[in-house]
């Protein structure tokens, strides 16, 4: 479970995150939404432990992130936004390297890298250094990477950006499978996505939470059925107030 | 953050020694680290014209030798981290921000002591044409490793601060040079207009070439050492520090 209370970040005079509260149980699908700087990512890096809050508290499966940070980053798998790698290193060698930080061992160690590899199509690429790779391919990397050590808590920022229709499907997929009895937190602008893997939707804006509901019921405030209409018309509102 | 573990220092140490030889830039700095040396030992120090056999015109070179290439080494560590966004990966990781410092610096420096290493065959040479003091050279190593040590640790803290790795080095080298000079005379008039003598002397014992001159002669004292070892915790502390502060923006 993560649990999170009253959660504030500012930089300066600008306040990211304001008074953020709600609590994720094993089995969820979040999709956090929210027009761009509305505070997703930076609740994500404070969740991941990257960013300090400057108030209020984060737990992870019983683990406060300030405070017993090894214990809170093991039970979690984290995609930043944008990916980012080694770029001079193979997949291979980058996939070794988070697998040694994660401290797999063993024959286990290489049984989830090949798992991860197949589960994300990386057979190809695995001696390329990841500099020479697409923006797919570099994502799926990122991904990869996130599930190595099939963690409790999986933390994607944007997981879907860049991948073709057929690749998006995939990861799709893959997170749906994982999500049986995990956490899963995405950040995404595709709405459909919302849809069709998250069991509740958390929309925000200036780093207040508008929403907090399931995709279903958020279809069926939009007389016409779309959400992306429903997203506009919670957000404008939030912006006007 | 507590609980330090030596194992993350090391997974940490293994992939940053990895990516230094990923690139030319490994292979281009020990070249010409070892070409400059050589050129400096033999042309500009004089070795055979001394007539004497020992290793000092080769050390005498090192401070101005690292003063510009080990900030071309160390101007990556945080630098590239922090623009490629890597950072927020690493620092997500179970391992603590001690941790990653310190296996950065360590890869940095065993990869410096590797290159000095190299440079054996000035060692061969003088034993096969006289009889050097051994003891001293063995000394000079150490030394010249802990001032490699002392500028890498400068040159990490300043690749903290800033995404560019030009910026990096840049100041890297300024700071060095101030390291460098700071036992000079030209120095200490600058402050001794204005500091008090407390000062001033304090300045003059934070030179590099002070302590590195009488670890090179043959004299390795604890206080040289403790000198160098203050230097580089309180520069990679520093560096923590720098990260903490800015890894967010």
């Amino acid at each position: 479970m993560i649990e999170i209370k009253h959660l504030v970040k500012t930089f300066g005079l600008l306040t990211a995150v304001n008074d953020l509260s709600f609590k994720v149980e094993a089995g969820e699908v979040l999709g956090f939404l929210g027009p761009n700087g509305a505070g997703k990512s930076t609740t994500m890096k404070m969740i991941t432990g990257f960013l300090a809050p400057t108030s209020g508290s984060i737990s992870v499966c019983g683990h406060p992130v300030e405070g017993d940070a090894r214990e809170a980053k093991q039970q979690i798998g984290y995609l930043p936004e944008g990916a980012p790698s080694y770029g001079e290193m193979t997949t291979q060698q980058f996939l070794s390297f988070i697998a040694d930080v994660r401290q797999l061992s063993g024959s286990q160690r290489n049984d989830r890298i090949d798992t991860v590899i197949q589960q994300l199509h990386l057979e190809k690429v695995i001696n390329r250094s990841i500099e020479t790779l697409s923006k797919g391919f570099k994502r799926r990397v990122g991904l990869a990477q996130a599930i190595l050590h099939d963690p409790q808590v999986l933390i994607l920022d944007e997981p879907t950006d860049g991948l073709d229709p057929n690749q998006k499907y995939e990861v799709r997929e893959l997170i749906k499978g994982m999500a049986k009895d995990k956490i899963v937190i995405i950040s995404t602008h595709i709405l459909e996505e919302v849809d069709v893997i998250c069991s509740r939707a958390i929309i925000i804006a200036n780093g207040r939470i508008l929403v907090d509901d399931t995709p279903q019921a958020l279809l069926a405030q939009s007389p016409s059925g779309r959400l992306d209409d429903v997203f506009r018309e919670v957000t404008a509102a939030g912006n006007l107030s | 953050m507590s609980n330090f573990a030596f194992k993350n220092v090391g997974v940490i140490f293994n992939r940053e020694l990895q990516s230094y030889f990923a690139t030319p830039v490994a292979y281009v700095f020990i070249v010409i680290f070892l070409v400059l040396s050589g050129a400096m030992t033999f042309n500009m120090g004089g070795f055979y014209e001394r007539g004497q056999a020992d290793l000092a015109p080769f050390f005498n070179f090192h401070p101005w030798l690292y003063l510009f290439l080990v900030p071309a080494i160390s101007m990556r560590l945080w630098a590239e981290e922090r623009k490629s966004g890597s950072i927020e990966l690493l620092l997500t990781l179970p391992i603590t921000m001690l941790e990653a410092v310190i296996g950065k610096f360590l890869a940095a420096w065993s990869f410096t002591a590797s290159a000095l290493a190299l440079t054996f065959p000035l060692w061969i040479t003088v034993n096969y044409l006289g009889e050097p003091d051994n003891g001293v050279i063995l000394a000079a190593y150490i030394g010249s490793l802990l001032m490699a040590g002392g500028f890498l640790a400068i040159g990490a803290c300043v690749s903290a601060t800033t995404k560019n790795q030009v910026i990096a080095f840049i100041i890297s080298v300024v700071i060095c040079f101030a390291f460098l000079l700071s036992g000079f005379p030209i120095v200490l008039d600058f402050f001794r207009a204005w500091a008090p003598q407390v000062v001033v002397d304090a300045i003059a014992s934070l030179s590099f070439l002070t302590h590195y001159a009488s670890i090179s002669k043959g004299v390795i004292d604890l206080r040289d050492l403790i000198y160098f070892a203050t230097l580089i915790g309180a520069w990679l502390y520093a560096n923590a520090v720098i990260i903490e502060m800015k890894k967010g923006s």
